[in-house]
C-alpha cells in the first residue's frame, strides 16, 4: 500500500492508521516481522522520530509488540481493528455526505446503486 | 536528547545602519531533523552562515556540541551552501579526494554509493554537469560526512520535483540520531513531512519553534498553511 499524507494532520497518526490498514488488509501479517523505524522513515519520507512515535504508539496500542533486540512484529489480529478502521471511514463519508445535503434514506439509496454499478 | 546548538544574546549586523539579529537566543537539541522557515531577509542564511563560522558575532555566544565557534565546531558541522561552490573545473572524484583530506569524518564508500546510484560519472568535470546533477554532488558530499550538524541552505530550490525527492529521500537515508539536520528554505510543502521541529523567523526574531505534528495538531492546518497565516503581509 502506497503511503500518502495530509499534511493538515498529525502524520504519526496517519502513519498509524497506514499501518493498521496494511495489517487488517492481510498486507502485514501477525507474527510477521516488520521493517526497522529507518526503513519504514525512508519508504514512508517521513521523520524517523515521527515514525517512531507512531510505532510506539501502536506498540501501546497492542498492534505491534517488539522482541527484546529482535525488533518489531505484528500483533494477532483484534477483530475490533476491522471494525473500528471501517467505522472511522463510514462516519468520514456521512459526514460528508451531509455536508452536501443529503439525508439518511438518499444515502443508503446512493451507496446501494454504486454497489450494483460496480457488481456489473 | 541533549542541546546541540546554543546561541544566547547574539548581535549581528552588516555594516553600521543594518541590524539583522539584535538579541537573538535558541536552543536545538540533537537527533532532530529541523525545518528553519521565514521568508527571504529574514536572517536564515545569517544565521546559518555563523553556525557554520562564515560570519562572526558582534556580541553574544553561539556554542556547538559545547565548543565555540573554531576548528573544533568546523569540524563538526557539514555545510550546504545555496551557491554551487565547487572549483568547476576539477572533476568529480578530485572534489571527493578534496573531502578526504579535510575531512576526517569524510565517508567516501557512502559518496561513491550515491554517486553510482545516481548514475554519476566520477570521472566527470563538474562544469560539464546539469545544474540539478550538481546541486546534488554537493548535497551527496555534504550529507557524506559523519558530522553532528548539517546546514542547509535552501537544499532543493533550484531543481526539479523528481531530484527534490532524491536529495530529500537522501537526507532521511543518511539520518543519524546523533546529529541534527538544520534545513533552511521556503519551499515548505515539500520539506514538510520529513521535519521533527519547525522554527519560523521574521526579521532576525523567532516567532516560533514548535514540534510539526504538534502544531499541525494545534491548528488542524498543515506547517505550509500556518506559515501563511503567519507571515500573512496585507
Amino acid at each position: 500500500m502506497e503511503w500518502k499524507f495530509d499534511s493538515n494532520s498529525p502524520i504519526y497518526i496517519q502513519i498509524m492508521n497506514h499501518i493498521k490498514k496494511c495489517i487488517v488488509s492481510g498486507e502485514y501479517k501477525p507474527g510477521e516481522q516488520i521493517p526497522s523505524v529507518r526503513e519504514l522513515a525512508v519508504e514512508a519520507g517521513v521523520n524517523p522520530n515521527t515514525m517512531q512515535k507512531a510505532l510506539s504508539e501502536l506498540e501501546r496500542e497492542q498492534i505491534l509488540f517488539s522482541k527484546r533486540s529482535a525488533g518489531r512484529f505484528v500483533a494477532e489480529i483484534n477483530k475490533d481493528l476491522k471494525g473500528n478502521i471501517s467505522n472511522d471511514i463510514i462516519l468520514n463519508f456521512i459526514n460528508e455526505m451531509h455536508s452536501l445535503g443529503y439525508n439518511e434514506k438518499e444515502i443508503l439509496d446512493l451507496v446501494k446503486e454504486s454497489l450494483k454499478k460496480e457488481e456489473k | 536528547m541533549s542541546t546541540l546548538v546554543s546561541i544566547k544574546g547574539v548581535k549581528k549586523g552588516y555594516g553600521v545602519k543594518k541590524i539583522i539579529f539584535e538579541d537573538l537566543n535558541l536552543e536545538i537539541e540533537s537527533g532532530k531533523i529541523v525545518g528553519l522557515l521565514g521568508p527571504n531577509g529574514s536572517g536564515k542564511t545569517t544565521l546559518i552562515k555563523m553556525l557554520a563560522g562564515i560570519l562572526s558575532v558582534e556580541k553574544g555566544k553561539i556554542l556547538i556540541n559545547g565548543n565555540e565557534i573554531g576548528v573544533k565546531s568546523k569540524s563538526e558541522v557539514a555545510y550546504l551552501s545555496e551557491r554551487i561552490y565547487f572549483n568547476e573545473s576539477l572533476k568529480v572524484k578530485q572534489v571527493i579526494n578534496l573531502y578526504k583530506d579535510f575531512f576526517k569524518d569524510f565517508d567516501e564508500d557512502r559518496a561513491l554509493e550515491m554517486f553510482k546510484n545516481l548514475n554519476i560519472d566520477i570521472n566527470t568535470t563538474i562544469k560539464k554537469l546539469s545544474k540539478g546533477n550538481k546541486e546534488k554532488v554537493q548535497l551527496i558530499m555534504v550529507m557524506s560526512r559523519r558530522a553532528k550538524l548539517y546546514l542547509l541552505d535552501e537544499p532543493i530550490a533550484g531543481v526539479d520535483p523528481a531530484a527534490r525527492d532524491f536529495i530529500l529521500h537522501t537526507i532521511l537515508k543518511n539520518y543519524d540520531s546523533e546529529a541534527t539536520i538544520l534545513i533552511s528554505t521556503h519551499l515548505i510543502t515539500d520539506v514538510e513531512e520529513i521535519l521533527d521541529e519547525v522554527i519560523f523567523i521574521r526579521e532576525g526574531k523567532i516567532l516560533l519553534q514548535e514540534n510539526a505534528d504538534k502544531l499541525r495538531q494545534e491548528k488542524g492546518q498543515s506547517i505550509n498553511e500556518v506559515f501563511r497565516e503567519v507571515f500573512k503581509s496585507w
